[in-house]
């Protein structure tokens, strides 16, 4: 039950800050760990007693709170973080319009941020504000490149799509919008679709009258299941691919058999038997170990990002501790600074190399081809 | 747009329709003998499929938890209400079957493999756990403030059902489920293939929507319900209870709300927040049946069900503005037409 695994979290986070001392190095963790977007929030916040507790020396406290996936809610837990916490560096939150609201009050105070969402939004186009915020995911970009390189290899020359009408639809939208131009594949239906949605009956015809050699679907969490499920019945045929949104053990469950063969690129945590051995699959091991021991069942992505966030800052820390005392605002400039130094750091999900251009940091190590396979994620050779 | 297209969107429409139909029935029965806009009504129906997706999908079956819990409250409720007005032995007696009632529930689910269970007893089961949340609902919210303002209930309405999807969320957790449909045969019809289970959506709908209708028309508890709905103080001094008249409208809502999240969990997948959206598109129905007249309603609703079909074809983008535009026109039509009549409360 939700309750037997949030309580030891909250225990835990509570004592971490009770014992909380004026040096060490104060980090908040913003969290939707209830509301729509739960299913995200739930497995970052779970993930929290498993961040690192020491850095350069320095031990880090963790501030966990839950925005209940509502963007003024965020905007208050930041304040609350900045002004009484007076923290170093916030973690969060979950959601990408969350994340766009909040932009501005960690440029304000200086607060480093490291956002664990979708939408590249929050790092780009880089702004005097965005300088502030990291992003510990995989841009939408570098995920829809290596979808459209394997469409190009298997001769697609039409593509449907279906996407939910949100940010990350929308962005899905965009950016497949200008790759699929450059790979001279044509778009043939774009359709949109709520998330609680009953039926998607009427966008999965629109795009099986196009009759494209395959159909992309845009979603987030368990959404991503309903549209592809009602075009297998209605007798689609084509390849479909599905973004990281989909990349979650609920897609396979809800999915069955209708999700066979479904092809889609997201972190290398999904398949981690399968690819050769590097850094960062032996960081997502040990986290998807330590999780598994901790709450009983294994980490949806998500929390991964968070994890790395944890990871980023442990790595930053020890060069900022240089210019000042943690608390100080020298002490978070620096440690921005630090933040956009990282080079070659392995998480959970690939590599970061972070430049004052690029604050996701992540090349194509930070990503696989994935297909379903006996209701399996397997690494697409 | 051909008539392939046109027949699986319709189909698909009524399908959604039929549910909504059902939902603004509900909806107007409570408003009428209560007062109240049954606002947590899609609760019962988010409720009622996830339920089943636990049963099936062998999960922890939490839910029938609250049933105690909350049986276990309306009887302390009870209680003191008899301790301040003197025993009687007919009602602690009533008392004492409720909570047994939860007990053996309790017991029956943790106990049954219900996984292995046939899908009529599942289906029979959720019933039997979720239904009696209906009136313990409006005896526990409602029944305490039954003559405040229409605008005082609205709000308790409200918080009882931002209260219940956070404790769908806390039992169910925040994924989806979609349950394995009653049976799986398809059938075809010229060129287009019909799921038995559409077929199930819109008998069992009708069969409710006959059988409200007989239960209005032809009993005496109807007939009490009805009484209750056009004239409460009359009602009340011709010896209808208040009491029971809100509790047996509640335990209708909460079976057709069941029964719909039932009737739907095989067609779509739905999550612990699904059925605000969906109740509020059985709500759109009921504003066009001027939230008091049942046939349209009914048609209302299908019509609803319809046009989000069609539109979700045309313009997948506006779907949901267009369902919640039709509202305006109905609610200006309304107004017109209407002579307005100050509220008596």
């Amino acid at each position: 039950m939700l309750l037997k695994k949030t309580l030891p979290a909250l225990i835990l986070g509570s004592a971490l800050t009770a014992t909380a001392t004026q040096a060490e190095v104060k980090v908040g963790v913003v969290t939707s760990s209830t509301g729509p977007i739960a299913l995200v929030g739930i497995p970052q916040k779970n993930t929290v007693p498993l961040l690192p507790t020491t850095a350069g020396g320095e031990t880090i406290s963790y501030i966990s709170l839950d925005d209940s996936s509502d963007p003024s809610a965020t905007v208050k837990a930041f304040k609350k973080l900045i002004e009484d916490e007076k923290v170093d560096a916030i973690i969060g939150p979950s959601g990408s319009p969350n994340a766009m609201g909040v932009i501005q009050f960690a440029a304000e105070s200086g607060t480093p941020m490291l956002a664990p969402v979708g939408t590249a939004a929050v790092v780009l186009p880089m702004t005097e504000d965005k300088k502030w915020v990291f992003k510990t995911t995989q841009n939408d970009e570098l995920i829809a490149k290596a979808l459209v390189g394997h469409m190009v290899d298997s001769g697609v020359k039409t593509l449907g799509m279906i996407g939910t009408a949100d940010p990350y639809g929308e962005n899905w939208s965009l950016v497949m919008a200008k790759l699929c131009a450059e790979a001279g594949i044509k778009l043939t239906a774009v359709e949109r679709f709520q998330r609680q949605d009953t039926s998607i009956t009427g966008q999965s015809l629109k795009v099986m009258m196009s009759s494209p050699d395959a159909v992309l679907i845009a979603a987030p969490g368990s959404s991503s299941v309903m549209p592809e499920t009602t075009l297998k019945e209605q007798g689609y045929a084509g390849q479909i691919y599905q973004t990281h949104g989909a990349a979650l053990d609920p897609f396979l469950k809800l999915g069955g058999q209708a999700v066979e063969g479904t092809i889609l690129a997201a972190s290398l945590m999904l398949v981690l038997d399968e690819v050769p051995d590097s850094p960062a699959k032996e960081i997502a091991s040990k986290y998807v170990a330590d999780y598994t021991a901790m709450h009983g069942e294994t980490p949806a992505t998500f929390g991964g990002n968070v994890y790395d966030a944890g990871l980023l800052l442990q790595n930053a820390i020890p060069t900022a501790l240089e210019s000042g005392k943690p608390g100080t605002p020298e002490f978070r400039s620096a440690l921005r600074d630090a933040l956009e130094n990282t080079s070659e750091m392995a998480g959970t999900q690939g590599v970061y190399n972070m430049t004052p251009e690029d604050h996701s940091g992540f090349d194509e190590r930070g990503r696989e081809l994935i297909q379903v396979e006996n209701n399996s994620w397997t690494l697409l050779k | 747009m051909n008539l392939q297209i046109a027949m699986l969107l319709g189909q698909d429409g009524i399908t959604n329709g039929a549910i909504y139909a059902l939902l603004a029935l509900s909806i107007i029965l409570v408003f009428t003998v209560t007062r109240i806009l049954l606002i947590p009504l899609g609760e019962f129906v988010t409720f009622g499929a996830l339920t089943m997706y636990a049963f099936q999908s062998g999960q922890d079956s939490s839910i029938v938890w609250l049933l105690m819990i909350m049986m276990a409250l309306d009887a302390g409720l009870d209680l003191k209400q008899l301790v301040t007005n003197g025993m009687e032995a007919r009602k602690a007696q009533w008392i004492g079957l409720k909570l047994a009632y939860a007990v053996i529930m309790v017991i029956l689910v943790e106990t049954l493999p219900l996984q292995e269970i046939h899908m009529a007893a599942q289906v029979l089961l959720t019933l039997m756990i979720l239904v009696p949340l209906g009136p313990i609902m409006y005896r526990i919210f409602f029944q305490p403030i039954a003559s405040a303002p229409p605008l005082v209930l609205l709000i308790v309405s409200i918080a009882v059902h931002v209260a219940m999807v956070g404790v769908g969320l806390l039992m169910f957790g925040p994924e989806g489920g979609r349950t394995a449909p009653f049976s799986a045969a398809t059938f075809q019809v010229g060129n287009v293939m019909l799921k038995s289970q559409t077929l199930w959506v819109i008998l069992v709908s009708l069969f409710l929507i006959v059988s409200l209708f007989l239960a209005f028309e032809r009993t005496l508890y109807g007939k009490a319900l009805r009484a209750t709905a056009v004239n409460r103080m009359g009602a009340r001094l011709m010896g209808i209870s208040p009491d029971f008249a809100g509790k047996a409208t509640f335990a209708l809502a909460a079976f057709i709300g069941v029964a719909s999240g039932i009737l739907i969990a095989p067609i779509t997948t739905l999550y612990y927040d699904s059925g605000f959206i969906i109740s509020l598109k059985g709500f759109v129905g009921a504003i066009i049946g001027g939230l008091i007249s049942y046939p349209l309603a009914a048609i209302g609703a299908v019509a609803v069900g319809l046009i989000e079909a069609f539109s979700m074809f045309w313009a997948s983008n506006y779907k949901e503005i267009i369902v919640f535009t039709l509202i305006i026109p109905f609610l200006l039509w309304r107004s017109i037409n209407s002579s307005h009549v100050e509220d008596e409360e």
